[in-house]
C-alpha cells in the first residue's frame, strides 16, 4: 500500500471494439472508460450482464489489447499478460494434471524460484487460503470452492501487485459462494492486496467493494462511482447496505429497461 | 457374466478341435491341439530350421518399435505446432490428408530403393502407419485444451515456448495416448504385411508364417497367427497399463 497517491492500475480513455465475424460491423463493447483504482483497495465493478465487464478485466490483465486508450500499471503502459497482474477465472482454470502444490509453483518456476523455495512459498500460501494438507491431492479431487482458492493462492503466490478477479465465484452454489465472499475479505484484510473484483451482482459487489464503479450496458460507460464505508465484515440486514444495494439496484434495472427498448 | 470372458474362448476352442479333427474344415487347417504343438515345436526347434520364435518375435517387435518410436517422435511435436498454429495447421494439413490415405505397403518400393532389405524399409512403413493417427490425435487434443489454461499460463509469466511444453502438451496427453495405441496396433498389423513382401532376412512372424504355407505346414501358419494376436494384446495392454499411470490425475 503506498502512499504516495498513484493508482495502482490506472485506465485513460480506454475503448475495445470487436469486429463480427459473420456481419462484419464493428460491435463496441467498452467506450472511453477512465478509471483509477487505489492502491491496497478492494474495487468492485458492476454491471449488467453482457455488458463488457470480462472484456474489461481482460483488457486489465493484457489478455485483450484495447482499440484506443491506455492502461497503466503503477505508472508503466501495459502491453500484455504478466504475472504482475494476477488473474482469477470464473472457470477456476486450474491444470488438472498438476496437483495442487504444483498448481501453485507453476508461476513460482516461471519467475526462476527455486524448488524448494518455491515449495515452502506455495505451502505457504495454501496455508492462506486454508488449504494446508490438501497439496497433494489432484484437482478433480476437490470441490468447486477448493478449486477457486487454489486458483487464488496460485495467483497470489506470484505476488502480483493487482488481483483481477473475473465472476470468481459465480459457478459456485449460494451457500459456497457467501463463505467464499467472506474468505476473500479475511484474505484481502489479512494480505493488503490491490484487488479488482468484476461481478454482475450487485449484493456481492456491495458486501465486497470499497470503491464500486457501476456500468451502463453495452458499449460499457460508467454511469455510478461510489464509495462503500461500511466497515467489514458487513451484515446484509444493515439499513446502510440495503439502502446502497438498492440504489445500485435502481440503475441496473434502469439499464436494462433501456436494452429492452432498443 | 464374468465367467463368459473365460467360457467363450473354450467353447470355440473346443468347437474347433471337433469340426477340425473330423476333418471338416478341409484338410489344411489344423486343430488346436496342432497349433499348440507348433508353438513348442517353433520354440524350440525354430522354422526354418534353427530360426526360433523368440529370435522372429524379437525381429517383429525391433521394427515395430523403431517405426513407431520415429512415428511418436516426429508426430507429437508436429501436431502440438499443427493444433497451437493455424498458420502451421493450414500449411501442413493439405499434406497429411493427401498422404495419409495412402496404405504404407503403397510405399514399399519406394522404401527398398532407400532403405535396401532389412529393418529400415519395414520400420519405414511402421511409421507411415503409426505417423498419421499419432498426429491427428495430437492435433485433435491440444485444439481442444480449454483456452483458459493458455490465459492462466500467461498471466503467470508463462511465454509461447512455456505453454507450448507446460500447458498444451500435458493438456493433449491424453489424445496424444490414444493416437499412440492406434499407431504401435497398425504397426504391428505393418510389420506382418511388411514382412511377408518385403523382408528377406530370416526372422520376422511375417516372413514365418509366408514360409510355412510355401512348405504347406498350416500348424506354424495358425501359430504365428496366435503369437501375432496375443503379443498386439499385450502390446495395448501395456500401453493402457502406462496411460492409467501417466494419466492418473484424470
Amino acid at each position: 500500500m503506498n502512499g504516495n497517491g498513484r493508482p495502482a492500475l490506472e485506465l485513460r480513455s480506454l475503448s475495445k471494439s470487436f469486429k463480427e465475424k459473420k456481419t462484419g460491423r464493428t460491435l463496441e463493447v467498452l467506450s472511453g472508460l477512465d478509471i483509477e483504482v487505489r492502491p491496497g483497495r478492494l474495487t468492485c465493478i458492476v454491471g449488467p450482464s453482457g455488458c463488457g465487464k470480462t472484456t474489461l478485466l481482460r483488457v486489465m490483465g493484457g489478455l485483450e489489447a484495447p482499440t484506443s486508450g491506455e492502461v497503466f500499471l503503477g505508472g508503466k503502459p501495459v502491453r500484455g499478460p504478466g504475472p504482475d497482474r494476477g488473474m482469477v477465472f470464473q472457470e477456476y482454470a486450474l491444470f488438472p494434471w498438476r496437483t495442487v502444490l504444483r498448481n501453485v509453483t507453476f508461476g513460482l518456476a516461471l519467475k526462476g524460484i527455486p524448488a524448494r523455495e518455491a515449495r515452502e512459498r506455495a505451502e505457504v500460501y495454501l496455508g492462506t487460503v486454508g488449504l494446508s494438507g490438501c497439496e497433494d491431492l489432484y484437482p478433480r479431487e476437490l470441490s468447486g470452492g477448493m478449486k477457486q482458492r487454489v486458483a487464488i493462492a496460485r495467483t497470489l503466490a506470484v505476488e502480483p501487485s493487482v488481483l483481477l478477479m473475473d465472476e470468481p465465484f459465480a459457478s459456485l452454489d449460494a451457500q459456497t459462494r457467501n463463505g467464499m465472499q467472506e474468505f476473500l475479505v479475511d484474505l484481502w484484510m489479512r494480505t493488503g492486496t490491490t484487488i479488482v473484483f468484476v461481478t454482475h451482482s450487485v449484493d456481492e459487489a456491495v458486501f465486497l467493494g470499497q470503491d464500486i464503479i457501476g456500468l451502463s450496458r453495452r458499449p460499457a460507460r460508467i454511469v455510478e462511482r461510489l464509495e462503500n464505508t461500511l466497515g467489514y465484515p458487513r451484515t446484509r440486514t444493515d439499513p446502510e447496505f440495503t439502502g446502497l444495494r438498492a440504489r445500485i439496484l435502481e440503475y441496473l434495472v434502469k439499464e436494462m429497461a433501456m436494452e429492452r427498448k432498443i | 457374466m464374468k465367467k463368459w470372458k473365460v467360457l467363450s474362448p473354450l467353447i470355440v476352442l473346443a468347437l474347433w478341435q471337433l469340426l477340425a479333427g473330423l476333418g471338416l474344415l478341409g484338410k489344411s487347417t489344423p486343430t488346436p491341439v496342432e497349433v499348440a504343438q507348433g508353438i513348442y515345436q517353433l520354440t524350440v526347434t525354430g522354422f526354418p530350421p534353427g530360426y526360433r520364435l523368440p529370435g522372429h518375435i524379437a525381429a517383429s517387435l525391433g521394427r515395430v518399435l523403431l517405426g513407431f518410436g520415429m512415428a511418436t517422435l516426429f508426430a507429437v511435436p508436429l501436431g502440438i505446432l499443427m493444433g497451437w498454429s493455424p498458420a502451421f495447421d493450414n500449411a501442413l494439413d493439405p499434406l497429411v490428408e493427401v498422404v495419409r490415405p495412402v496404405p504404407p505397403l503403397a510405399w514399399l518400393p519406394l522404401a527398398l530403393t532407400w532403405f535396401g532389405l532389412g529393418m529400415f524399409s519395414s520400420a519405414f512403413l511402421i511409421f507411415l502407419g503409426a505417423f498419421f493417427p499419432i498426429v491427428l490425435n495430437t492435433v485433435s487434443g491440444v485444439k481442444s485444451v480449454d483456452p483458459y489454461l493458455v490465459e492462466a499460463a500467461r498471466t503467470l509469466g508463462a511465454g509461447e515456448a512455456t505453454v507450448l511444453a507446460r500447458v498444451l502438451a500435458p493438456a493433449a496427453l491424453p489424445s496424444i495416448i490414444t493416437g499412440m495405441r492406434i499407431g504401435v496396433g497398425i504397426g504391428w498389423m505393418t510389420v506382418i504385411a511388411a514382412e511377408m513382401v518385403g523382408v528377406k532376412s530370416g526372422y520376422g512372424l511375417g516372413y514365418m508364417i509366408l514360409t510355412a504355407r510355401d512348405v504347406a505346414r498350416f500348424d506354424y501358419v495358425v501359430a504365428g497367427m496366435v503369437v501375432i494376436g496375443v503379443i498386439g494384446f499385450l502390446m495395448d495392454r501395456l500401453i493402457k497399463a502406462a496411460e492409467k499411470r501417466v494419466l492418473r490425475w484424470r
